[in-house]
């Protein structure tokens, strides 16, 4: 294995290279332009856009980059491990059962903490919700059957 | 074997010969979701460009390139004009380590080829290969993620963090699932898989869970339906290429076949044999490079015909779903069953179990 290997790959990136450029400057040449304000405007369905982009999006999605560099590069250290797993013998075996172990010990506690329910706050128990609409329901029924004596 | 002019003039017919074939499927692939899609659903799909409308891509890319390729006014210019071919170029550069067949020798003597040229039926057989590809689909991200965001536009910047969310997500979950064939072949190096399955012993039976896991996670690394979230239609319009038109959507789209093609190829190759076939055994016939890329494309290509069977029966997942499924199933399982692959495949390579308990 020699760094010569790799240059086939350059030669793809080279062609991969050409062949987006090729066929973006051909479209240049051949489509038609003919810019509208509407055409311009960003696509909202039809509508006139009257508010700005988000600016803040919902902490999940930063919470699973922050996972995700946490496996990568689990995996990462997975893979020189995975070709030698034959020569490492039982070394090998105990060291990433310890290695996993630890993973998933923190698996379990961002797994509690609800990093991965993305559903509409589950954490939120279901059965207290319900209590607390009976609770509401129940005590706008008195409040009403209340006024409804008062006016009798 | 030393570099020189032949060398580099295989080496550069071996991409240019790849790079064709994949277009050419890419264009059947194209074609034929349609029409799988349209019998499955008692249409007739497209018919009239050409016989049985074979043509019809060759026409839409052609359409593609003379329409008014839109730049919409609030786009971000460079970063709008890098992502299409961000998108094109990583999939293109992953094919590079996709085994299309086994080697052959030109004008050489010997198992070593000596005196003669080794032609690899791949454009790079790297020791990495798999980490290569790893990377290059990692890479990836960056054309959702810049389009969504060089857009300026609501529903692209949406898909584009859905996108990049679920694709690292899968990332994590896609090399997890080649972990146990990198123990089980012991190498990192595409055709070394291959030859590790010789003689039909696939690792679809013994890694079946992986498989699976595998195919799952290459769907939602593809965005492929039912993980197509980020472009689904009813709540964000086209996702993050809302705001490309013409030819810079083409890139779009073309870049998301050649992954199917890609991680088909590569599904075949980890888990299917790869090129290895009932005829002929390799090195046995002359003609066995082209039997091996044979088999190699038809086992692909009922790969990717799967890829279309669950497009067409498969509702779309909700979001939480999707990350349910990544974080809370396949990545866990599949560290178990990691574990337990490595230990089987230790004990083979020790002996028995008595020996390896007791540090052989």
């Amino acid at each position: 294995m020699e760094l010569h290997d790799y240059l086939p790959i350059l030669v793809l990136l080279v062609v991969a290279l050409l062949f987006g450029t090729v066929s973006r400057g051909l479209s240049a040449l051949l489509h038609p332009r003919d810019p509208t304000p509407e055409k311009l405007d960003p696509y909202e369905c039809g509508i006139v856009p009257e508010r700005d982009n988000p600016e803040r999006f919902p902490v999940q999605f930063y919470l699973v980059a922050m996972i995700f560099i946490a496996f990568d590069i689990e995996v990462i250290f997975l893979y020189p491990w995975a070709v030698l797993v034959r020569r490492l013998g039982v070394f090998g075996l105990v060291e990433m059962a310890v290695f996993v172990a630890i993973v998933f010990v923190a698996y379990g506690y961002i797994r509690r903490e609800g990093v991965f329910d993305w559903a509409p706050r589950k954490k939120l128990d279901r059965t207290l919700l319900l209590q607390r609409y009976r609770r509401e329901a129940e005590a706008a029924r008195v409040a009403s059957g209340a006024s409804e004596t008062e006016a009798a | 074997m030393e570099f020189d002019g032949w060398t580099a003039l295989i080496g550069t017919g071996t991409v240019v010969a790849v790079f064709v074939v994949v277009m050419l499927m890419v264009i059947l692939a194209v074609w034929a979701e349609r029409r799988v899609a349209a019998v499955m659903q008692t249409r007739i799909g497209p018919n009239r460009a050409g016989p049985f409308g074979l043509l019809q891509t060759i026409a839409d890319g052609i359409k593609l390139l003379m329409k008014e390729s839109i730049t919409p006014r609030q786009v971000d210019r460079l970063v709008y004009e890098l992502a299409p071919l961000l998108a094109v170029l990583p999939a293109f550069l992953a094919l590079a380590i996709v085994p299309f067949g086994p080697g052959f020798c030109i004008g050489g003597q010997g198992t070593d080829c000596s005196g003669g040229y080794f032609v690899d039926m791949q454009i790079a057989n790297l020791n990495v290969g798999v980490l290569w590809f790893l990377s290059m689909s990692a890479i990836g991200v960056y054309a959702a993620l810049l389009a969504g965001w060089g857009s300026g536009s609501k529903y692209p910047l949406l898909g584009g963090v859905r996108a990049s969310a679920q694709v690292i997500s899968y990332e994590a979950a896609l090399s997890l699932s080649v972990v146990p064939v990198v123990v089980a072949a012991g190498t990192l190096d595409t055709q070394g898989i291959v030859l590790a399955q010789s003689q039909y012993r696939w690792f679809l039976l013994p890694l079946f869970i992986p498989a699976l896991f595998f195919f799952v996670a290459a769907l939602a690394e593809t965005n492929r339906p039912p993980f197509d979230l980020v472009e689904a239609e009813s709540e964000l319009v086209g996702g993050f290429h809302t705001e490309y038109s013409g030819v810079r959507f083409m890139l779009f789209f073309l870049a998301e076949y050649v992954n199917v093609v890609t991680i088909s190829a590569l599904f075949v190759t980890f888990f299917l044999g790869g090129w290895t076939g009932p005829y002929p055994v390799a090195g046995s016939v002359n003609w066995a490079p082209l039997f091996g890329a044979i088999w190699f494309l038809a086992k692909t290509v009922c790969i990717i015909g799967i890829f279309f069977w669950l497009r067409v029966t498969l509702p779309r997942l909700r979001y939480d779903q999707l990350m349910a499924l990544c974080w809370k199933r396949l990545i866990p399982i599949n560290l178990v069953y990691l574990m337990a692959v490595a230990v089987w495949v230790a004990y083979q390579a020790t002996g028995d179990l008595p020996r390896l308990v007791g540090g052989g």
